[in-house]
């Protein structure tokens, strides 16, 4: 057991490795840095500009520079933000934690739907009510990501209701511990709501056709015929036999949430990962970018090895074979 | 006399699955929504090319007397309840109370003409002309989608933005299955180390958050560019990202193709690995990367959409969809003027058919093979 997961993890490391070389690489071909935008200011003379580069490195070939990032990283601080002046890190982990907080709650709410959901429609295929759902599921997934965070901003708006943007109310620092979650709770409301709305629909459909697909087996024939139950039917035996391609659905759900949530957390001004890694960009200060780039890959080997280890624990087939 | 023996060992290796009921087996390869979907494609397609000729106004056209005009009212029946065969619209004018409300001139009607004279216009870089299929006289103002913010006409720009969001999907998507049907099948031919290497390199590309691979790479290029630039670069930054799927796919059917008699025989005609690739393997790809493609326009269009509106794609004043429905992100905008929302339903008939599309080519894959 122990060897699989070192063996999973492994890789996952091995894969983040091939990622910051990747993002390297792409670095070297960024035209201009930080420094040449400094460089339009005719206060700054140009020996500053030079010493600037020596100090933070930019002058030292691809390889070198790759190092010293390797050396900060292991330090903790993910290389240095120009904009800020300050370690990277500094500026990635609170905003890491706004956006595991998004995400977080908005994946365990969008499987806890999909599921139950997708069971049913499977059940009732071929029914109104199946032909209804799987109307109303492509013309979500038709719809864009970024129009569902904006008609989340507009009900919000509109309704009046719900605050607009922002983590927090402004007086947050002075309410009492329970004051403030229901203050942040309030605030998260419609941000997860439209993630879930967002990723709902693909893990809908999958669990729907693996579901389906088991219900057309043999056996499942069988166990009708004895005269199973169709609840029992349907939840306590195609489900733990769709069980497998879901789980390994969930590392990609990970990954689809994550890029859904950047959209929704720069529309509705959430202090994510999302819009740092936009004004990061804009400013130029790569290392934040790579910081932040780094940081989802992260997120997603975590779902996955997450995925895995719930493989382990579920399909008896994975523990024969590790 | 060799290229005649391989066709035959090809159909002999073929006939086993379509032999028996001659044909009768096959499963129904079009549905009605397939039809549908691929002629509504078609038809939007011809719209968004001919945009200069359907759309009544330039993309560019400014109406400063009207910013954010609400839908132009198409009326049958006048002030006086009489009705007219024509279509017709009245003259507006901004009330005096500077929220951009707008009130209609009873005494002042405009029929909708065709074939009017307008803004000059070019189709394919090539006809030139000031023709365009309908419209009003000057002082009234058609604006089917209503204008933004300039009193540019919505329905115009998002015909003018078609053109760059559905070709920009349209374009990356070839881009990256070609990059990968080279890749992949470079490395399902030649196997051992650069199959090892290349497959790495796309589990790498897979590994990160899509949107977040697609706004790096866009990170370490330069920002301020011209519109055609900006094009081509959005263009080859989705291609890059989207490059592994298709490449694993095509690895994979080049490697089970390859052991297949056909493939053995040729080979043993002396065929050269490149020659095997290009004659034999890379033709049996084709539909997987039909399919792939169908899949990957719509996420690719959907990518320009977004770095558009996050202001790392097209810039003005050259509409895209992503760009116009930026303007909605202003709370004042998107609370009093809906069209402003329009942009962002526009891509959704689109992606419905490319969807429709792309689950019949996937079904056929599936029973077929």
């Amino acid at each position: 057991m122990i060897r699989y997961f070192a063996r999973r993890a492994g890789h996952g490391f091995l894969m983040l490795f091939g990622v910051s070389i990747l993002l390297f690489l792409l670095f070297q071909t960024a035209p201009g840095d930080f420094l040449s935008e400094i460089k339009m200011n005719s206060q700054i003379s140009p020996e500053t500009i030079t010493m600037l580069r020596a100090q933070y490195g930019l002058d030292q070939p691809l390889p070198v520079r790759y190092w010293q990032w390797l050396k900060s990283s292991a330090r903790g601080d993910f290389g240095y933000s120009f904009a800020y002046n300050t370690p990277a890190s500094t500026l990635l982990w609170p905003r890491a934690s706004n956006t595991l907080l998004l995400s977080v709650p908005a994946l365990l709410i969008s499987w806890l739907i999909a599921v139950p959901l997708g069971v049913l429609a499977a059940g009732w295929k071929g029914r109104w009510a199946d032909r209804l759902f799987s109307g109303g599921t492509s013309a979500l997934l038709a719809l864009p990501d970024v129009l569902i965070a904006l008609l989340a901003l507009l009900v919000a708006l509109k309704t009046g209701m719900f605050p607009v943007g922002g983590m927090t109310s402004i007086n947050a620092q002075d309410q009492s511990t329970w004051a403030w979650l229901r203050d942040l709770g309030w605030h998260m409301l419609l941000p997860v709501a439209a993630l879930v709305v967002g990723s709902l629909t693909i893990i809908l459909r999958h669990v729907r056709a693996s579901v389906i697909e088991v219900l057309e087996s043999s056996y499942m024939r069988a166990a009708e015929g004895h005269g199973l139950p169709r609840f029992k039917l349907l939840f306590g035996y195609a489900l733990p036999a769709a069980a497998n391609p879901l789980i390994s659905l969930f590392g990609l759900s990970v990954a689809m949430l994550l890029s859904v949530s950047l959209l929704i957390e720069v529309v509705m001004s959430w202090p994510g990962i999302g819009p740092l890694l936009l004004e990061a960009i804009l400013a130029r200060d790569l290392f934040v970018v790579i910081g932040a780039v780094m940081l989802s890959t992260v997120f997603l080997i975590a779902g996955n090895l997450l995925g895995d280890v719930l493989l382990y624990a579920f399909d008896p087939r994975i523990r024969r074979q590790a | 006399m060799k290229a005649r023996l391989i066709k035959l060992a090809r159909l002999v290796e073929r006939s086993p699955q379509k032999a028996g009921v001659g044909g009768s087996l096959r499963p129904k390869l079009t549905s009605f929504t397939f039809t549908w979907a691929l002629w509504f494609l078609l038809a939007v397609h011809l719209v968004i090319v001919l945009a200069g000729f359907i759309a009544p106004y330039s993309f560019e056209t400014q109406e400063r007397e009207h910013p954010y005009a609400p839908p132009t009212h198409l009326h049958f029946v006048d002030c006086a309840r009489k009705f007219h065969f024509r279509p017709f619209v009245y003259v507006t004018k901004a009330a005096e109370n500077g929220l951009n409300d707008y009130q209609q001139d009873c005494s002042r009607p405009a029929g909708i003409e065709f074939f009017p004279q307008g803004d000059r216009y070019t189709i394919f870089g090539m006809f030139s002309s000031t023709r365009h299929l309908f419209g009003v006289q000057t002082p009234a103002n058609l604006f089917l989608m209503g204008t933004d913010g300039f009193g540019r006409d919505q329905f115009s720009r998002l015909l003018y933005g078609g053109q760059v969001s559905l070709f920009a999907g349209f374009v990356a998507a070839a881009f990256s299955t070609f990059t990968g049907l080279l890749l992949g099948g470079i490395a399902g031919m030649y196997g051992g180390r650069l199959d090892d290497a290349a497959m790495r390199f796309a589990e790498v590309f897979i590994t990160i958050p899509w949107f977040y691979l697609l706004i790096a790479v866009r990170a370490f290029l330069p920002l301020q560019i011209s519109p055609v630039t900006a094009f081509l670069l959005v263009v080859s930054v989705i291609g890059i990202v989207g490059w592994s799927r298709p490449a694993r796919l095509v690895r994979g059917v080049i490697l089970s193709a390859r052991e297949r008699n056909f493939v053995l025989a040729a080979r043993g005609f002396g065929a050269s690995n490149a020659y095997l690739l290009r004659r034999h393997l890379m033709p049996l790809t084709f539909r997987v990367l039909l399919t792939q493609m169908v899949v990957l326009i719509p996420q690719f269009i959907l990518a320009e959409v977004i770095l558009s509106f996050l202001g790392l794609g097209i810039g003005e004043p050259f509409p895209s969809w992503g760009n116009m429905l930026a303007q909605a992100q202003q709370y004042h905008v998107l609370v009093s003027y809906w069209w402003m929302l329009l942009p962002g339903l526009a891509p959704v008939p689109v992606f419905l058919a490319y969807h429709s599309l792309a689950e019949t080519l996937q079904e056929r894959i599936k029973s077929n093979i």
